[in-house]
């Protein structure tokens, strides 16, 4: 196959490294290096059951339950749903009779499947990794490509380990300069969707640069790329660095000894070579970024702590104008409330988008001492077993409990809620998940993203509130 | 897969952009497979008046002109959001083919033209132009003809529209990529051979 010559982009160099073929028409075969299950997708293996075909490369798949799973206990009896136990159980029927390894309830690495992706260390660099969920943008931030994919395209991938694809455009977002205290990953996404929109990067494969980037700990790349879907992109990338490996290494399925060097030689040559060119480029001054809150129904709709809700009146055209006066309607928001003035019922720390180690510590170093104002309900729920383990051992478990907070059992919970786990309507939640959709979170619930500190911030003060004032940089 | 050649069909009009697959399908119906009729989930939520749990006589599907609709005409990034191919299904299920937009959530687009549900991108203006068409005068039509890849507005304009010739061909003919994938097992095969089917990089 002949390759491009001159500079290439990481995109590019994984892209080619996984094409089985392309046709005239443009359509390029790509052999999927990872595929990652959840327990949404029991339709696929429905349609491999109707075709009589069995998955081609069992031992490239992986799965886990998330989405369904009971965060009030770990048994399959506990959760009540008897629709919602059998979606648990089909994953644990499909795996198990085509020998797919799978993490299952009571496993230590059952998690949220793109807090388990990672953190194994099935996601690395240089790899090409899809599953049925949107969010599967996540495991970019490790340098590999991956897109979230539709259940028929699960379907063909479990048969076939290949997928069709057009090329898509790449887009560069860099964000230079230093973040400022208590700004983290999530603010910086949330930046970047508010300055660009949430179509602003369709059909593009985002690959975020610059020194605020590099700063950024792997969680706080992985915030980043998770919500790249939310910008309209297909997927999100960080090129694979020092912080990359050290975060890898000893994971259970990271190579190994000699392995793991000679990986590492290989994906030290990831990075997009100088010169590389992008279809779109996009930049953002990383100091000039605050914590950020949702007011709306897109996550584009996102202001810095101190703004205030938006008047539909000073929007540019009369549809933008008819969609805030709908959004503030559903949320009960009236234009020029500060913020900060905003009362909240609940606090949800948790989902794909921030339930990692680090968003806990953050969270609790707010918490501490501190305590969940009356009659708000904060739940902190850890992505995975492993960050429960290292919650607990690290006893951050115990911080949250003292201030007030529930602490329960790993899942994808109140992010979507197809488990139960909802709010009722018209209450208003401080969520670190990423979407604030209309009845997201349940019929009438009013979701409003931030990041853990910030929603930890939230749920002491009752309101939102700037976390700068609670804790010291 | 239902084939696709031409369509003339009642468009209703969505004029709001962002329109998220959480609201063409709340999450708490996702579990249902795929046999099961989907029609009843589509807007479940936005179709119904929050209280009360009744019908909202005002929601563009709701109204009678627009029962019989089989393209749905909306704002920019129809259907963003997840990839649940729930979302094309309760489409289908409802008796939609097509659905017209500035543009769509790509994970959408892709699960459309694999189940029959023709995704069709217009300019902004164009869009904007037949949202006011479709308002003027509810219950009119739209003629779309894939082969030749136009959309004729209810006011007779035409307007071509792009596609990929791959899904093209794959939904005037009601071919899944399984078929497809098929022919080039040989190469697939070799590409294994040099990467693996094992788990590792
Ligand atoms: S946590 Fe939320 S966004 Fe993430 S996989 Fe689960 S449901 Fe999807």
């Amino acid at each position: 196959m002949s390759e491009p010559s001159g500079p290439r982009t990481l995109f590019e160099k994984i892209w080619s490294r996984h094409r089985v073929t392309e046709r005239e028409d443009g359509q390029t075969l790509l052999y999927v290096g990872r595929h990652l299950l959840h327990d949404g997708g029991a339709t696929a293996f429905d349609v491999l059951r109707q075709r009589g075909l069995k998955p081609r490369a069992p031992d490239r798949i992986f799965a886990t339950p998330d989405h369904y799973v009971s965060t009030a206990g770990r048994k399959l009896a506990e959760i009540e749903d008897p629709r919602h136990r059998e979606m648990v159980e089909k994953l644990a029927r499909n795996t198990a009779e085509h020998g797919i390894r799978m993490f299952g309830l009571g496993d230590p690495n059952q998690g949220i499947v793109h807090v388990m992706g990672p953190e194994t260390g099935l996601s690395q660099p240089g790899l090409l990794i899809v599953c049925g969920d949107s969010h599967t943008s996540t495991h970019g931030a490790v340098g590999a490509l991956a897109f979230g994919i539709g259940s028929t395209e699960v379907a063909h991938v479990l048969a076939t380990q290949t997928l069709w694809q057009r090329k898509p455009k790449t887009m560069r977002i860099t964000v230079d300069g230093t973040l400022g205290p208590q700004v983290t990953g999530k603010d910086v996404i949330l930046a970047i969707i508010a300055r660009i929109g949430a179509a602003g990067a369709t059909g593009h494969v985002i690959e975020y640069a610059g020194s605020a980037i590099r700063g950024l700990s792997m969680e706080g790349r992985l915030t980043l790329c998770n919500m790249s879907i939310e910008a309209g992109g297909r997927a999100g990338m960080v090129a694979p660095d020092e912080t990359t490996y050290a975060y890898l290494h000893g994971r259970p399925y990271a190579p190994q000894g000699a392995e793991w060097d000679q990986a590492v030689m290989h994906w030290r040559e990831l990075p997009s070579d100088a010169g590389a060119v992008f279809d779109t480029e996009v930049s953002l001054d990383g100091s000039a970024i605050q914590p950020m809150v949702t007011w709306g129904n897109s996550p584009e709709d996102a202001l810095p702590i101190d703004a205030a809700v938006p008047d539909p009146e000073s929007a540019a055209d009369a549809e933008r104008r008819a969609q805030m006066r709908r959004m503030l309607d559903y949320m009960g928001l009236v234009p020029g409330t500060p913020l900060t003035d905003i009362a909240i019922d609940r606090v949800f720390i948790g989902s794909c988008t921030n339930s990692r180690i680090e968003d806990l510590r953050a969270a609790a170093a707010v918490a501490d001492g501190r305590k969940v104002a009356e009659g708000v309900l904060a739940w902190v729920v850890p992505g995975s077993e492993p960050v429960k383990r290292q919650a607990e051992a690290e006893g951050l478990h115990e911080v949250f409990r003292r201030a007030g907070f529930e602490w329960r059992e790993p899942g994808c919970s109140m992010c979507l809620g197809t488990n139960g786990d909802i709010a009722r309507p018209g209450q208003r939640v401080a969520s670190t998940s990423n979407r604030n959709f209309m009845g997201r979170q349940g019929p009438g619930a009013r979701t409003h993203l931030l990041s853990p500190a910030m929603a930890a911030a939230a749920a002491v003060t009752g309101r939102f509130a700037d976390v700068r004032r609670l804790v010291g940089g | 897969m239902e084939a696709f050649v031409t369509l003339d069909a009642v468009a209703v009009p969505l004029p709001l952009p962002n329109i998220d697959t959480d609201q063409i399908i709340p999450a708490r119906y996702l579990s249902r497979p795929r046999e099961v009729n989907h029609a009843d989930f589509l807007f479940h939520d936005a179709r119904r008046v929050p209280a009360t749990d009744e019908q909202n006589p005002e929601f563009p599907l709701n109204r009678e002109a627009w029962r019989e609709a089989k393209i749905i005409v909306a704002g920019k990034n129809f259907a963003c959001g997840s990839s649940r191919e729930a979302a094309v299904w309760a489409l289908f299920d409802a008796g939609f083919r097509c659905a017209i937009a500035p543009s769509f959530g790509d994970i959408f687009r892709n699960n459309g033209t694999k189940n029959g549900l023709l995704p069709v991108v217009l300019p902004a203006e164009v869009v904007e132009d037949i949202l006011a068409q479709l308002e003027a005068s509810p219950g009119a039509h739209i003629h779309v003809d894939l082969p030749k890849q136009e959309v004729t507005a209810p006011d007779g304009s035409t307007h071509g529209f792009e596609i990929d010739p791959f899904a093209k061909h794959c939904m005037l003919n009601g071919l899944d990529d399984f078929g497809v994938t098929a022919a080039y097992e040989d190469d697939i095969a070799a590409f294994e051979r040099r990467y693996g089917r094992e788990n590792r990089i």
